[in-house]
């Protein structure tokens, strides 16, 4: 078995010696406390980033960008009344990425000297013109102005690695509690935080100084009756977030009720750990008795915490660029929505189907002031009532649709890594006359509500989906009734979004997200949030997953 | 130089220990040099090379742990960083499950290791893509492939007198063929220890084959049916029976969240839950899948059956858990073997009356732990057979089934070959099912 499977089979909290091997935590292991400690300033950071860009020059790049790299990750992993592991790790070093005989390049070296950065500047160049022998088509790049020196910080109000960790593990432990108290059999709670210290200076003539924070805190509870033999699990409502440690302050004005008769809530930009993980054991103790779901047509609600994955994986993918022109076809896959497929007009979805791709929304996982490769974020239209107008582009693909410019969504997952186009926040605008949930309850006559985000699988093309959830509840005639289980709905994706019959308004809308997203070979790593409000979808497929083994 | 020699390593490692003052103290150092290329569009994107040793230090005051790594091994580097692994041990809450370190250990000798891998240069990995995109230009169609090459050590030493080295080589490959139109998409990977095995050419002949043939696919009516699974559908990055041994912990078993928990407390162990043709073990001589002798924690590793005859007969265990329930630990093992037969997929076909073949499977994640209930697609390369010989292609199925009920559907089990680093056999299923259609190709 190779090394992700071991990482997969034993869970995050595994033996410590192998966790460079779990995304994030790359680099060096350290006390927590050098996560306080500054790393290079500015104007030694731009300093070594343009003797990155004059060696690359100097031996034949006709463009070169490097990005100096400090990320930081701390993970706390609890299970019951336990810590099972508290890591802090440090990742630092240059990536050089040039344009040589029209071909990229790309090197990377921890050693941060002006003769390791050289180095690796002049090993990208020699890596370009020897991949330039077998290239066919050469890089064309949209223009992009420099900005010169400026800076970008994420708006975090605490910066989680100053809070210390005693007061993590308390929290941690006491959502164990939480559930435990209210019939939990089992629960693992984990806490991680990343900080993306980025230098980013290219031959445009931008040198960009950003601090990027990320904070996920999430769990899971599960119930066990030994005398049926069953066990149900419910996972945390909670988003990864672009937020300090506020995010762990629940604050009454970030919760949003769910429908009536639920007891769900759904959380904004604060999140109350121990009120869901009491809800979550409740729940999982009642996913053990509830009805099966008998399968056939149902109207959908969907919470934005559920929504957002299958916004993720039906509109976020099919609309990369990269995956439309093929370069994914060996790994992630294609896409339905190719170039031809956008020109005959074909409605994606209904009328009410707005989506927009943004790296800007405060406190999001892709808000950054300027991409991996300089580019300032924005917001971007990709469907319009139903019809796709736009793909996710970064500035080697711009040119190839016709288009002048990048949508400024390039990311790398470190330093050592070479950047490349990344889902941006892709978001379902609220209606924008008044719908709250319950209302748009009392319209189902036959429907089942689902919260939270499950089991979910899509086609490589993305045509073909299964989504679970965390809880299902039945709706019949404008009413929840009860609690289900069992239940999967499989659509295809324009089908889906065909069917959908409108949002809730903008006091329901919420980000959710993810925390580790894959692509590329090697595989990549990245986070990204999803905004909308609660939806109905009508008549889907809804399948019953109960077997006997 | 990233690979150090069994000398080299243990010299570091005594010198870290010589260097720590906790209870007890291991030490490790891990180190590989990777190269890969990336082609999409029949033309190269993207290349690259790593080299990297890291040392990592793990510290004890009696129950309380601490972990340090550094990557330069000057004594002042490994002085801090042996420090900062005891200062982080030293606040460290005590470790309710903790085991003591391993005393000297008894390994066998790893045979992972080639070195014609090892001699792999960016001119060989270049030809490979080349030869690849070529074979796909002159019949036009495309290809986007991946190759990535790797070297690695791992050298562990304690102040109990464990000390553990080995080395191994890694090959691993995989192409996607399609046809300019869309209409077809094939699939081919491999893995080798020894890279003189290795071929572009041939498996992207293959892939090409498969993407030419499933142009124009057509639909059936979704529902249960025989199937011939190849061994990448069963065992690569997307595979059932990798979700199968995935499942076959202990501790969650004994825990009652596990398809192996028993009604009403305890663990499924020594029942019969598959086909008594299936028998999975591990051992890391085997000649196609060498792999490492010593896991993590440096307990070694051996020859271990898990599924013997359809029954379960053993499960993984840690230290601690072994320890709290009176079983013997298992080592985690490097590969896994599924015994088989002596005939080929083709062999399979010719067998078979009505059914349909999966060269791959994708997007596999899990719908019911209860009852390792899994979904996911077909890809890149389904077809109908009919009467022994594949009559046309199909258009991909999604299916929800769990490789429980699968083995107990077993029609007939292939010739095993290498995937992924494990030995897997093509199996031929009944009633597997497959419950919509997708339009993908």
């Amino acid at each position: 078995m190779k090394r992700r499977d071991f990482v997969g089979l034993t869970g995050l909290a595994a033996g410590a010696l192998w966790l460079p091997a779990i995304p994030g935590f790359a680099g060096d292991l350290v006390d927590p406390a050098r996560l306080l400690e500054p790393g290079l300033d500015v104007a030694a950071k731009k300093r070594l980033a343009d003797v990155a860009l004059n060696a690359a020059k100097s031996a034949g790049a006709t463009y070169a960008d490097v990005r100096i790299g400090r990320y930081l990750n701390q993970g706390v992993f609890t299970r019951e009344k336990q810590v099972q592991n508290i890591v802090s790790s440090e990742s630092f070093g240059v990536g050089v990425r040039v344009i040589a005989n029209g071909t990229w390049g790309f090197a990377a070296t921890n050693t941060v000297t002006d003769a390791g950065i050289a180095k690796a500047a002049q090993l990208a160049v020699q890596i370009a013109k020897a991949n330039s022998k077998v290239q066919k088509e050469q890089v064309q790049l949209a223009v992009q102005k420099g900005y010169g020196e400026v800076s970008w910080k994420a708006p975090i109000k605490i910066n989680a690695f100053e809070v210390p960790i005693k007061d993590k593990v308390a929290l941690l432990l006491a959502a164990n509690a939480a559930a435990m108290d209210n019939g939990a059999s089992f629960v693992n709670s984990v806490l991680f935080q990343v900080n993306e210290q980025k230098y980013f200076a290219s031959t445009d003539g931008s040198y960009i100084d950003q601090d990027i924070h990320r904070i996920f805190p999430t769990f899971g509870v599960t119930v066990v009756d030994r005398a049926s033999g069953k066990f149900r699990s419910r996972s945390a409502l909670s988003a990864p977030m672009g937020m300090g440690y506020e995010y762990l302050q629940p604050k009454a004005e970030d919760k949003v009720a769910g429908p009536a008769g639920t007891g769900l809530v759904g959380y904004r930009n604060s999140y109350d750990m121990l009120a869901d993980a009491a809800l979550a054991a409740k729940q999982a103790k009642q996913k053990l008795t509830c009805k099966s779901v008998t399968a056939g047509k149902y109207d959908l609600v969907l919470d934005p915490h559920h929504l957002g994955l299958t916004i993720h994986e039906s509109v976020g993918h099919p609309t990369e660029l990269d995956r439309v022109l093929g370069y994914e076809a060996n790994y992630a896959g294609t896409s339905f929505a190719t170039l031809e497929w956008k020109a005959k007009g074909q409605p994606y979805g209904s009328k009410q189907v707005d989506i927009v791709a943004d790296k800007l929304q405060p406190y999001s996982l892709g808000a950054v002031g300027w991409d991996d490769e300089g580019v300032k974020t924005k917001e971007w239209n990709l469907i319009e009532q139903g019809k796709l107008v736009d793909y996710q582009k970064i500035r080697d693909q711009a040119l190839k649709v016709g288009q002048k410019e990048s949508d400024g969504c390039c990311y790398s997952q470190s330093w050592q890594d070479v950047q490349f186009q990344r889902m941006p926040n892709v978001s379902l605008k609220p209606s924008t006359s008044k719908m709250s949930v319950d209302e748009m309850i009392s319209k189902v006559d036959k429907g089942i509500y689902i919260a939270g985000n499950g089991s979910f699988s899509i086609d490589q093309q993305r045509y073909n989906s299964q989504f679970g959830g965390q809880v299902f509840y039945a709706i019949e005639k404008g009413k929840i009734t009860e609690m289900l289980e069992d239940v999967a709905y499989q659509t295809n994706t324009l089908e889906f979004w065909g069917s959908c019959a409108g949002s809730c308004d903008a006091s329901d809308y919420r980000l959710a997200g993810f925390f580790n997203d894959g692509k590329g070979q090697p595989s990549q790593s990245s986070a990204v949030s999803h905004g909308s409000a609660t939806t109905r979808f009508n008549a889907v497929n809804v399948i019953n997953t109960a077997r006997k083994i | 130089m990233a690979i150090l020699s069994k000398d080299e390593a243990q010299a570091i490692l005594k010198k870290v220990l010589g260097f720590s003052k906790s209870d007890e103290c291991q030490a490790s150092l891990n180190g590989r040099t990777t190269g890969n290329v990336r082609y999409a569009r029949n033309s190269v994107s993207t290349a690259g090379a790593t080299d990297n040793v890291s040392l990592a230090v793990e510290a004890r005051f009696g129950k309380r742990a601490g972990i340090a790594t550094c990557n330069e091994f000057d004594d002042a580097t490994l002085r801090r960083c042996v420090q900062r692994a005891e200062e982080i041990a030293r606040l460290a809450p005590e470790d309710p499950e903790y085991m003591p370190l391993l005393g000297p250990q008894q390994y066998l000798t790893p045979t992972a290791y080639a070195a014609s891998t090892a001699a792999i240069s960016p001119d060989f990995r270049a030809q490979a893509a080349g030869d690849s995109i070529a074979l796909c230009t002159a019949k036009n169609l495309t290809a986007a492939g991946y190759l990535e090459d790797g070297t690695y050590f791992q050298a562990l030493r304690n102040n109990k007198g464990l000390e553990a080295y080995q080395q191994s080589t890694n090959v691993d490959f995989s192409i996607t063929v399609r046809t300019p139109d869309g209409t077809g998409s094939g699939y081919a990977t491999a893995d080798y220890t020894d890279a003189a095995k290795f071929n572009a050419k041939n498996l992207t002949q293959i892939a090409a084959d498969k993407a030419a043939g499933s142009r124009n696919a057509r639909a059936l009516e979704p529902g249960k049916y025989t199937v011939i699974l190849e061994p990448a559908a069963l065992a690569s990055d997307e595979g059932l029976l990798n979700n199968l041994m995935y499942s076959l912990g202990a501790r969650e078993a004994d825990e009652g969240r596990s398809f192996l928990s028993k009604k009403g407390g305890g663990n499924r162990k020594g029942e019969k839950l598959f086909d008594e043709r299936v028998s999975i073990y591990s051992d890391p001589l085997n000649a196609e899948v060498p792999s490492g002798v010593f896991d993590g924690e440096g307990l070694p590793v051996k020859r271990m059956a898990w599924i013997e005859k359809g029954k379960v007969s053993n499960l993984y265990t840690s230290r601690y858990w072994a320890q709290k329930t009176g079983q013997q630990p298992t080592a985690f093992p490097g590969n896994w073997i599924m015994e088989g037969g002596t005939q080929s997929v083709q062999d399979l076909i010719k067998g078979t009356a009505k059914g349909i073949l999966v060269t791959r499977l994708w997007y596999i994640r899990d719908v019911d732990p209860q009852t390792l209930l899994y979904t996911g697609l077909t890809r890149d390369g389904t077809f109908y057979i009919e009467n022994g010989q594949i009559k046309f292609p199909v258009k991909n199925f999604r299916f929800n089934e769990s490789p429980v009920i699968m083995l107990n559907n077993l029609e007939a089990i292939g010739r095993p070959v290498r995937i992924g680093g494990n030995l897997v056999p093509p199996l031929k299923i009944r009633d597997f099912t497959f419950t919509s259609l997708s339009d993908a190709v």
